[in-house]
């Protein structure tokens, strides 16, 4: 479902490189972890996802979607066909945490009777059942976390991506919201994570991308972090 | 369509109240931008009247000899009317200037006395006549010079004319009018475009702090007029409340500088208020409206370009 095809990202006009020719592919369902050390070019490959970055050659397709020729207008569209879970949280913080799970709603143009249905399940399927009316900064870091994933998920997107997701968080709070993307996944839903969290890797035993110098150098099946 | 209006009409409010303290901070801005746009108007319209009051007090007499036939009078008067520089012309007849002499002379005896011993009346009618513009009274004075140069010899009509007499006054109140509007006009454009520029910048500011809230929207896949609109409400909102904060405070200062203008330029600045409510609250909540909306949504368009 997500194809990249021999794609580069270069900076400082081909000086230095993010991506170079990377070749993969992603099919439904799957769980994709991804990792490297900082600067491997982890990121960089998601931002080509969202689109919030281009890349210098290749292409990258959402199923038969070459994604950096869809119009900017079109954009917004494209965006809520995924979930995005970052490191930083990205919550909108004068909004509580039943609000902002709606407004990825409200964004997307959904009734009001779906939202008011819809958003206290992705509450409950995070375990937030009694926040659900604080503010990100009454909210632990996990808490803030699991509201960022309840947002990405609240509209049934096709895929969840996740650029570091645990990189914030206590070994408990990880281990939460760990078992959570899991849950999604066995839910239908495909997800690639960003991540440097060793015990993370092993304990999924899905699908492991190894990333340095922004080439994919290693791709297991069901692997192990090796670095 | 409507959900959406009525979506982002309710995060405006929302946001609006939950970022009380920028909201607080742009309406303080937008309001004293506003009531110097306010207190522009109020002294344009003291220095207009003022003005217009000095000049109303200026004009130029003729006057007759007494033995001058009212035909000829009368004919000088609708000539002097016909003038496209001329506003007014007021005729004193003889037996009018007498009276007025009488009058203000009551309490002089030796006058009175004089007046007594004449027998018939001393004095001449006159013409008070009144331009448009002070700037127009020579060519009025020239015209009474042909009119005179004219005149047989024998049979005098025109006494004299006081335009040489008042000519210096009428000069230099000619140029200090001049220098006081073109001076003003100066002064108040700054003083309009420093306030538009300040407003800009603060809703820029307070725009500036919501950059972060803007880029995550856009993550989360909310379409343009999704993210701005309610900012664009809030900058209408700013300038509604300012607008509306602006008039309430000319309210005590105009009921405490009325009776000054009143007693100095005999115009009262409050009674000016007062009457034209209607039209001073549509131009400030228009401006604190207009100035609202058209910073906030060019100061999102910063953060939605990319």
């Amino acid at each position: 479902m997500i194809y990249f095809d021999n794609v580069s990202k270069l900076y400082n006009d081909g000086r230095s490189a993010a991506l170079q020719e990377v070749t993969f592919q992603v099919a439904p369902r799957e769980f994709v972890s991804v990792v490297g050390h900082s600067g491997a070019g982890k990121t960089t490959l998601l931002k080509m996802i969202i689109a919030e970055d281009k890349p210098s050659h290749g292409q990258v397709f959402f199923e038969s979607l070459d994604i950096h020729r869809i119009p900017k207008s079109k954009l917004p569209n494209y965006r809520r066909k995924i979930g995005t879970v970052f490191q930083d949280f990205k919550l909108l913080q004068n909004k509580t945490a039943y609000e902002n799970v709606a407004f990825a709603m409200e964004a997307n143009g959904r009734s009001d009777a779906e939202i008011a249905e819809n958003v206290p399940q992705a509450l409950s399927l995070v375990d937030l059942e009694d926040k659900v009316w604080n503010f990100p900064h009454e909210l632990s870091g996990g808490e803030k976390q699991r509201v960022a994933i309840a947002r990405a998920i609240v509209n049934q997107p096709d895929i969840i991506i996740a650029d570091e997701p645990t990189g914030n968080l206590d070994p408990i709070a990880t281990y939460e919201v760990v078992q959570i993307l899991r849950k999604i996944n066995d839910l239908g839903t495909t997800v690639i994570m960003t991540t440097h969290n060793k015990g993370v890797i092993d304990e999924i035993e899905r699908r492991v991308i190894t990333m340095d110098g922004g080439r994919i150098v290693r791709d297991d099946a069901t692997g192990k972090y090796v670095l | 369509m409507f959900t959406g209006l009525r979506r982002v009409v309710r995060a405006g409010f929302v946001g609006f109240w939950r970022s009380a303290y920028v909201s607080l901070a742009a309406i303080f801005i937008l309001t004293v931008a506003l009531f110097v746009i306010g207190a522009t108007i109020f002294l344009q319209q003291l220095l207009d009247t003022s003005l217009q009051a000095i000049q109303n007090r200026v004009d130029i007499n003729v006057y007759f000899v007494p033995t001058a036939p009212e035909e000829d009078i009368a004919r000088l008067k609708l000539a002097v009317e016909a003038l496209p520089e001329v506003e007014s012309v007021v005729y004193t007849t003889k037996e009018e200037a007498l009276a007025l002499y009488r009058e203000r002379n009551r309490d002089d005896e030796i006058a009175m006395q004089a007046l007594e011993e004449l027998d018939e009346n001393p004095l001449g009618g006159n013409l008070a006549i009144q331009a448009n513009e002070t700037s127009q009274y020579e060519q009025v004075a020239r015209f009474l010079d042909e009119q005179r140069a004219q005149e047989q010899p024998q049979t005098p009509v025109i006494d004299e004319i006081n335009f040489a007499r008042n000519k210096d006054s009428i000069d230099m109140l000619t140029s200090i009018i001049n220098a006081v509007e073109q001076a003003s006009l100066v002064v108040m454009s700054i003083l309009l475009i420093a306030a538009v520029l300040i407003t800009f910048n603060t809703i820029r500011l307070a725009i500036y702090t919501a950059r972060e809230e803007i880029s995550i929207m856009r993550l989360v896949g909310a379409g343009n007029m999704f993210i701005r609109g309610p900012f664009m409400l809030q900058g209408i909102m700013y300038g509604f409340i300012s607008g509306v904060l602006t008039m309430l405070i000319f309210y005590p200062v105009l009921v405490w500088l009325g009776p000054m203008t009143e007693s100095f330029f005999e115009f009262n600045l409050y009674t000016y208020y007062i009457q034209n409510f209607g039209y001073l609250f549509g131009v400030l909540v228009g401006t604190g409206v207009v100035l609202g909306f058209v910073s906030s949504t060019l100061a999102v368009a910063r953060y939605l370009r990319t």
